[in-house]
């Protein structure tokens, strides 16, 4: 945690002094440490999806549904890396395209889940 | 962890650099030089950039099951 921190106060004055001189390359600088924050983190995430993935093999859930809400995380995280990085270079239309794109393909995803739930509470209801 | 706090250093330094030699280029008179120094440190910056970028997503694509 403490080398997150520092790595972020660091990598937050080395911006600013570049951003004085050249904003691209500060900028450049910006994407490469939330590029290593997040290597730097991954290893933790895959222990907790492992042990998700664990759960539900233990629990008989159908492992396309678990596959599936995976999937839309890691789509949910790389919209939202991308979004803030183009809305810090001061793109925010570009950004909320994104950020669309992202929202439109989760929902495209969660469909078979979405029909499963439909039809499940069609058959509970009386004819 | 090391490696990536020399990368970031590296950068900084690159930038600062590019900026001070193009400060100087531009009292000389060059503003040609100038604009081939920036686009150079510009695309040197950019590659390492890439490089990491491209390892964060295969990262993610491994990790979040895109087998894709």
């Amino acid at each position: 945690m403490l080398q997150i921190v520092g790595l972020g106060l660091v990598a937050t004055f080395l911006a600013l002094i570049l951003k004085e001189h050249k904003s691209p390359i500060a900028f450049l600088l910006v994407v490469f440490v939330g590029s290593v924050i997040f290597l730097f983190l991954i290893d933790q995430i895959y222990e907790i999806i492992k042990m998700v993935e664990r759960l539900s093999i233990n629990a008989h859930v159908n492992m396309i549904y678990v596959e599936t809400i995976l999937k839309i995380i890691g789509i949910a995280y790389i919209a939202e890396f991308g979004a803030q990085i183009t809305k810090d270079a001061g793109q925010g239309a570009i950004a909320s395209k994104i950020e669309l794109g992202g929202k439109v393909l989760i929902l495209s995803m969660a469909i078979p889940i979405l029909t499963v739930i439909i039809e499940t509470i069609i058959s509970m209801l009386p004819n | 962890m090391g490696i990536d706090m020399n990368t970031i250093f590296q950068i900084a330094g690159i930038g600062i650099v590019v900026a001070f030699l193009v400060t100087v280029l531009e009292q000389m008179g060059k503003k040609d030089y100038a604009n081939w120094v920036t686009l150079i440190g510009f695309i040197y910056i950019l590659f390492m950039v890439a490089s990491i970028v491209e390892d964060l997503f295969q990262k993610i694509k491994s990790v979040f099951l895109f087998q894709g």
